[in-house]
């Protein structure tokens, strides 16, 4: 999703849409607030931020992260996960956060090609490679084969774990991985769903490696 | 977590010209190397990593696998653990190596974790993670309240009175049974130390977990050439079936001939300070028959000075099974 989608919300918006400009218009109006209490504690030491302009962090640095086939260039804190950077600085939030420590998959994209948990990698250590994400993989009109498939198996119910859970089937699909069910379900161990759609989520991978 | 200076060197010298001023290269190091960063960003999250500097090497070129001309082979510091797993000469000559890293972590894990990273692992002992509470191995004096708390995953072997965290990686066991040498360039020269020597036992400096000084980068890891028909199986049992680390592991590497065992390299999981080279029990196999009887015995004497905590006594029976039946597996190959 793009700034500009943002910006010109449809009559008729998706939740996610509704989340996300409120999440926007919250955190404005939080600013407004505090801006007038900053200025009377420290009068005259800096102006209000022009409205839109992003907050400068101290000690950020520059960097160009390729995501979704899009050059972004940022500066962010060092600190910054490539995870928080996706989600955070660039508002591609279709990745999660679950565990933040490598323990859940929620956050699984793809760094030229392979999947990785992008809650335990710096932003700034993929300046210049390949980032793939769930917004990169299929559109809502054109589904990849396997949102397809995570769709007619109900691969899912809450949905929080399936964009990992997808990106890491992607990624399946081109490593070694034996035919049976057990194969997959080995390969998939990185990636926990708390609802517990495992079976059918197997069944939705074994449907696309049948058909590829 | 903390602030840090981030830098990417541009040689393998400058990375070592970078960091060898640092205090220490061990627990409470100012200045890392970082490759794959899945333990080191987990511990800085978690406030137990406070480096002030961070020197990223994973665009050095120490990615290459390649056979030796002696036919071993040589296994770059940043290799990801997944192209190691699946490397053809790993698969055909080390295979107990493939079985190993496959059984730990999850695909996205391996994708990221390197050789180097991994010989480098932290314990999983939760009291290390947690700097709200006293842990010898994080910071020194403090007490050790494993235990006499929750240690049903720690270890049993190894131990001292002032840590008994367990080393938790499958591939240094896997390493261990291949004798591996771990090769460093440090700020005096370059060396090579056999696995055995790389990593310490705890004693009463838990936070000293390997040779390493500031300054020292892995650089590669060698394997000697295949010892022509041996049996190669790492055996690793844990609580769920996958993305587990071992309550007990075991890689045997051995070779049979007429019904006799005549060459084995055995290491164990799971249950010790450090990845545990077991030679009492290759001692007890060497011209023995290759069968239940003998494998057990072996299995007893690498057990005999397991020194069991209060939650986690069964790790002896367990251990000694599933070396029993590692080495019948690879019996029966």
């Amino acid at each position: 999703m793009s700034d500009d989608d943002l910006q010109s919300c449809p009559p008729d918006p998706t939740r996610r849409k509704f989340l996300l400009t409120t999440g926007t218009s919250v955190a404005a109006s939080l600013a407004a607030a505090y801006v007038p209490v900053l200025a009377n504690s420290a009068p005259g030491e800096s102006e209000p931020a022009p409205p839109g302009a992003r907050p400068t962090v101290e000690g950020a640095v520059p960097i160009t992260l390729r995501i979704n086939g899009k050059d972004h260039q940022l500066r962010i804190d060092p600190r910054t996960t490539l995870l928080d950077c996706i989600r955070e600085t660039v508002a591609l939030t279709g990745t999660k956060k679950g565990c933040d420590h490598g323990q859940c998959g929620a956050c699984t994209v793809h760094v030229n090609g392979r999947r990785v948990n992008s809650c335990l990698t710096l932003a700034l250590m993929h300046d210049g490679e390949e980032i793939t994400t769930i917004e990169g993989l299929g559109t809502p009109d054109a589904l990849h084969p396997m949102q397809a498939a995570f769709v007619a198996h109900d691969g899912y119910q809450c949905g929080y774990c399936t964009s990992g859970q997808i990106m890491s089937a992607v990624a399946l699909l081109k490593e070694p991985c034996g035919p049976d069910d057990a194969a997959v379900k080995e390969l998939m161990s990185g990636n926990i769903c708390r609802c517990g759609a495992y079976p059918n989520i197997v069944a939705a991978i074994q449907q696309v490696r049948k058909n590829a | 977590m903390h602030t840090f200076e981030f830098s990417r060197p541009k040689d393998a010298a400058a990375a070592i010209a970078g960091t060898a001023e640092a205090k220490t290269a061990q627990q409470g190091a100012d200045m890392r190397f970082i490759a794959g960063g899945t333990t080191l960003i987990d511990l800085m999250k978690l406030n137990v990593e406070t480096p002030s500097r961070l020197v990223d090497i994973n665009r050095l070129p120490l990615d290459q696998i390649e056979t030796t001309p002696d036919g071993g082979l040589k296994i770059g510091a940043t290799a990801r653990n997944s192209d190691l797993a699946h490397h053809p000469a790993v698969l055909r000559s080390y295979p107990v190596l493939s079985q190993a890293i496959l059984s730990g972590a999850s695909a996205q894990l391996r994708n990221m974790a390197t050789t180097a990273g991994n010989l480098l692992q932290r314990t999983r002992c939760v009291y290390f993670r947690d700097p709200a509470m006293p842990c010898n191995k994080r910071e020194p004096g403090t007490g050790c309240p494993a235990i006499t708390g929750s240690n049903r995953t720690l270890a049993i072997l190894g131990t001292s009175e002032h840590c008994i965290a367990t080393n938790p990686s499958d591939m240094c066991v896997a390493l261990a049974a291949l004798e591996a040498t771990i090769h460093v360039q440090g700020s005096k020269g370059s060396r090579a130390i056999p696995i055995g020597d790389f990593h310490l036992l705890p004693g009463s400096t838990p936070n000293r977990e390997t040779v390493l000084e500031p300054g020292d980068l892995i650089t590669h890891v060698t394997l000697l050439p295949p010892v022509a028909g041996n049996k190669q199986v790492y055996l690793k049992l844990r609580d769920r079936a996958s993305y587990e680390f071992a309550l007990a592991s075991a890689a045997v590497v051995v070779t049979i001939a007429g019904g006799k065992v005549t060459r084995a390299r055995i290491a164990l999981g799971g249950v010790g300070t450090k990845p545990w080279r077991s030679p009492e029990a290759e001692a007890v196999l060497i011209g023995k028959t290759a069968g239940a009887a003998n494998f057990r015995n072996a299995a007893e004497m690498a057990m005999r000075n397991a020194k069991p905590q209060s939650e986690n006594k069964f790790k002896i029976e367990l251990a000694k099974r599933c070396l029993a039946h590692a080495l019948q597996m690879a019996a029966t190959s």
